[in-house]
């Protein structure tokens, strides 16, 4: 095709050609195990592990506010992160910036500077200001961006890189005759360029393993970091980059004490189960006001708090069980959620509070944000919950319906012969080619119909009681206290959640490489009492974690992207 | 066609003349023999040609929207009543498809991907190349601050259909108040305003940002492919930030037909039709606004989600649930409620087009120099048939197609629409597509 010459396209093009000309030498080295490889199979032994992850939204706002301070606004649109097998984590390193995404990171990171050099801030952030003797500012912006720039780049600028900003920032100031707003342009573009953007995994000679490779202290403090905290190394943490301990086991063992040992812990754990569990989702789910009236939009932003503090108390604070977050009656509660609970007297704020045995919510499952996040927004939808506890907890996939079905049947809720959800359910499973995916994702999903699409509890529908049995993986049940035991018992729970975990801390789709490593991690999670800590822990000591895969086999997605409702 | 050869001819001259580094828009100023291609004013001189998609969810009920009569004076049947105000403005081309050559029939995805890249998959993240409004944004996009704008009218920024690859998305702007901060907010200049004067500082961040991207181009080492890919698009992109401050630093050509709108109104996204219509209403006449300023030629613009995301309230079943689960009304013989948001989505069209319609430019409408494709993921949703899939046109892309008309095919590669509008638009493509959906035939019946 002759087409307009686009860099981007050519140097595609040409990246391409590369990793076509790499397969023959592919090829002759792995004759042993790939000996009759096809073709396409031995080019995809090619890829290796991204190196480069960018910050999601959360990330890059609490690294703002980590290296400015938390008055430092960031405003303006992010580009939407992408879900790779579950996790957007995961979809970190498959992203790279579009146009739109460039600029708006260009505005935001404008409005951060201009921000950290105004009257209000610039004592304290850039705490110089030039001298007669120096007009233009020169070691004054010198001062800034050695001392600034490390924290922005997370590792040391070059020489070349601080002779760069100061001569920038020297020749913007002249620009604008303005010294603090040509150190505000030179910081805009810092906090647009790619170290700052991304994580960087830069390579280097193992230390410990002569002719192997690892990555440098700086890239393991932001692995670190961004796992633990899901924000940016603190001084302690560039510091035992900067003097080597980080490369030993002792020291890396130490500095992952230290980051768990803080109440920052909590929310890095908080961070991974809101990505785990998708609850951003929340933050755009709307009901219908006229169905759900008692479902106000800010009881979804609510509902997605609840879950995370139930989590984080059970998990970080009391050290729990993950596997009893299915079968607890604790939950986080707060005024605003107490009545959509039907709790006549719920604590002011949020607090603990233990819901009565007879109640039928038990489990983090029987909270309104998987409830209400996995229905229509008029009705309850067992196929979508069953799905997400088949996809999202067990990691397992679900099948696509198949294009040409007949749904005549469930819609249809004035026939008398069919007046539940799951009457009318059971009748559209007549239907052999829709039954086969239904019987994965039904009988759980129809257990929690006793919950309504806005996750309030009902006894009926259209007059009839609800039955809630149900069966998961041939357990059967009565309700959702037995799913959720059903759920605590089933080891692809924990299975699942190791995977992601690692999957999580790694930004990027499992390597078929890693089923022994996160086979492993799981024997020691549940040696451990399935305690998140100890999983957090073990993942980042593991030298796997730090580990230089090139070449590595095919990525594989171990999750299916459970974004679209059907 | 002959003007579309010539065009074609002398596209290919130039590039393989090595004057590769020009962008195509330039083309146009090159023909007319205009030196001072970027202080062209548009009143007097030649109105540049813009470019755009409008998407809509669930398809339509066939029946009750393919016309029966083809060519000029088309037949409206009911649920494409709404367009009857700008039916000389719309061309229908009925009875497109995707074929999807035994790969499998992915619910309202598969036809979206296959009508707007040329080969079905999937998942938009299996996409084998990119969307063909991308390729026309790189042939015409340059010279405009955006060189394309991508809209949702259902706030979610996430909802578009225009990608580089399946990992490049061009995210959208998801309201009317963010539409018009993006486009009429502090960096924007008024092309018919009398002074203008470089903004020192926009002077100052386009040399640092240009002299740091530099730097790090030269820094970095030996990548794998796929993340070469990715570092390469982040310089593009930035890139692209680079080209738009040095725009900026340039007096806007005038644009006489350019007034400045008024800041809208704050409003919700919903799901619930009126307000849909409403805000995507909102949104159109400012996207208008935009291109008659010069702030872009090229955009992509989502009325209701593949799955259609519409509602009335108060109904537990929404659009899509109603395609798949309504009966079809024994006495009337179509689904009435699938029917009546069919309806209504025709109506959000036909204010999409009025919209265009109402800014005059030169001696006619701004409409009269775009071409804009219309169109849904699926034909009739209930089986989500990727046969037949609904398509319009509207404008004339300043001369050079017909409107007005109705093209009936018998199931051809939907894909020579993607082609035709490549072609038209300036892309020098001549088959696009692969395998089934591999074609060169041009729609030949549109063109002037």
């Amino acid at each position: 095709m002759i087409g307009p010459l686009n860099s981007s396209r050519v140097l595609r093009a040409l990246s391409a050609v590369t990793a076509l000309g790499s397969i023959g030498a592919i090829l002759l080295a792995a004759s042993a195990g790939y000996a009759d490889a096809p073709l396409e199979q031995a080019a995809q032994q090619q890829q290796q592990a991204p190196k480069f992850r960018r910050l999601t939204e959360a990330q890059y706002r609490a690294t703002i506010a980590d290296i400015f301070g938390p008055d430092i606004k960031v405003s303006g649109r992010f580009e939407p992160d992408m879900r790779v097998g579950g996790l957007l984590a995961a979809g970190t390193s498959a992203v790279s910036l579009t146009p739109a995404g460039a600029e708006q990171y260009e505005q935001i990171a404008r409005g951060i500077a201009e921000q950290v050099v105004d009257a209000k801030h610039r004592d304290k952030l850039v705490g110089c200001a030039p001298q007669p003797s120096d007009p233009q500012g020169a070691a004054c912006a010198e001062g800034f961006f050695k001392r600034v720039g490390l924290r922005i780049y997370r590792r040391p600028l070059t020489d070349g890189e601080v002779k760069l900003a100061v001569a920038q920032t020297v020749a913007a100031s002249a620009t604008l005759k303005d010294f603090h707003g040509g150190l505000a342009i030179m910081l805009t573009a810092m906090l647009s360029d790619l170290p700052f953007l991304f994580q960087t995994d830069r390579e280097v000679a193992d230390p410990r393993a002569p002719g192997g490779r690892t990555i440098d202290a700086w890239s393991r403090a932001s692995k670190l970091s961004y796992f633990l905290w899901n924000s940016t190394p603190d001084e302690q943490l560039l510091q035992a980059a900067a003097d080597g301990s980080l490369m030993t086991q002792a020291g890396l063992s130490a500095q992952v004490d230290r980051l768990m040992a803080s109440p920052r812990f909590e929310t890095g754990v908080r961070s991974f189960f809101d990505d785990f569990l998708q609850l951003e989702g929340m933050m755009s789910l709307s009901k219908d006001g006229i169905i759900y009236p008692a479902f106000r939009s800010s009881a979804a932003p609510a509902a997605r708090e609840q879950t995370l503090r139930t989590i984080t108390t059970l998990l970080v604070a009391e050290n729990g069980d993950y596997r009893d977050l299915f079968t607890t009656r604790r939950v986080a509660m707060n005024r605003q959620l107490s009545p959509l609970y039907r709790m006549p007297h719920g604590p002011r704020d949020w607090s603990m509070v233990t819901l009565p045995d007879d109640d039928p919510r038990v489990g983090v499952l029987t909270q309104i944000s998987f409830l209400a996040l996995h229905s229509h927004e008029g009705r309850s939808s067992p196929t979508l919950r069953g799905k997400a506890v088949r996809e999202v907890l067990m990691c397992e996939h679900v099948p696509a319906p198949p294009a040409n079905v007949n749904f005549t049947i469930v819609q249809d809720t004035s026939n008398p012969a069919f007046r539940t959800t799951r009457e009318r359910l059971k009748a559209h499973l007549d239907d052999e080619e829709c039954a086969s995916c239904h019987k994965l994702t039904d009988p759980m999903g129809l257990t929690l119909d006793s919950f309504d699409g806005a996750g309030q509890f009902r006894a009926t529908e259209n007059g009839v009681p609800i039955d809630t049995t149900g069966m998961l993986d041939k357990i059967a049940f009565n309700d959702s206290a037995g799913l959720g035991k059903a759920l605590h018992d089933n080891p692809k729970v924990t299975q699942c959640l190791t995977q992601s975990a690692w999957r999580y801390a790694a930004g990027r789709a499992l390597l078929p490489s890693e089923e022994t490593i996160t086979n492993r991690l799981h024997e020691d999670f549940a040696r451990a009492g399935y305690r998140i800590r100890s999983l957090f822990r073990r993942i980042a000591i593991d030298p796997q974690f730090f580990a230089v895969r090139s070449p590595a086999a095919p990525r594989v997605a171990s999750k299916p992207s459970s974004e679209r409702k059907g | 066609m002959t003007s579309l050869n010539r065009r074609g001819f002398l596209l290919r001259g130039m590039l393989g003349g090595g004057a590769v580094a020009v962008g195509l828009p330039f083309l146009d100023y090159f023909l007319d023999n205009n030196g001072a291609a970027l202080a062209a004013t548009y009143g007097g001189g030649r109105l540049p040609v813009r470019f755009g998609t409008w998407f809509w969810g669930c398809g339509m009920i066939p029946d009750r929207w393919n016309p029966k009569m083809a060519g000029a004076n088309y037949d409206l049947p009911p649920e494409l009543a709404p367009i009857k105000p700008v039916q000389d403005k719309v061309s229908v081309l009925s009875g497109f498809s995707v074929t999807l050559g035994g790969k499998s029939n992915q619910p309202h995805i598969s036809g979206n991907v296959g009508l707007r890249t040329g080969t079905p998959s999937d998942t938009w993240q299996q996409i084998a190349g990119p969307t063909f409004d991308v390729s026309i944004a790189d042939a015409i996009g340059a010279g405009t601050l955006f060189r394309s704008l991508e809209l949702s009218a259902d706030g979610n920024p996430r909802t578009s259909f225009s990608y580089r690859s399946g990992t490049e998305m061009n995210p959208s702007v998801a309201s009317p108040m963010e539409l018009y901060r993006r486009i009429f907010g502090a960096d924007f200049r008024d092309p018919n305003a009398a002074e203008f004067t470089p903004d020192p500082k926009v002077m100052a961040r386009r040399s640092v940002l240009s002299a740091v991207t530099e730097e790090r181009r030269r820094m970095l080492g030996k990548l794998g492919a796929e993340d070469k890919a990715r570092v390469d698009s982040y310089f593009t992109s930035i890139r692209e930030v680079e080209n738009k401050l040095a725009l900026q630093l340039e007096k806007p050509p005038r644009a006489e037909a350019c007034v400045v709108p008024a800041q809208p109104e704050d409003i919700a996204a919903s799901t619930d039709v009126p307000a849909r219509q409403k805000s995507h209403k909102l949104m159109a006449e400012m996207l208008a606004m935009a291109m008659a300023c010069n702030q872009t030629k090229v955009f992509n613009m989502v009325f209701s989600t593949a799955t259609a995301d519409l509602r009335q309230a108060g109904s537990p079943t929404a659009y899509h649930q109603a395609t798949h689960e309504e009966q079809v009304d024994r006495a009337r013989g179509y689904q009435p409620t699938v029917d009546e948001f069919s309806t209504q989505s025709m109506q959000a069209w036909a204010d999409f087009v009025a919209a265009m319609a109402a800014i005059k430019e030169g001696d006619g409408t701004l409409l009269d120099n775009m071409l804009v494709v219309a169109h849904s993921e699926v034909s009739y949703a209930k089986n989500h048939d990727v046969n037949g899939i609904p398509v319009m046109l509207a404008g004339r892309a300043g001369g050079k197609v017909k409107s007005g008309i109705h093209v009936a095919s018998q199931g051809d590669p939907i894909s020579r629409v993607g082609l035709t509008m490549q072609q038209v638009m300036g892309v020098p493509v001549d088959a696009w597509g692969t395998e089934a959906m591999r074609t060169s035939r041009t729609l030949s019946e549109i063109m002037t």
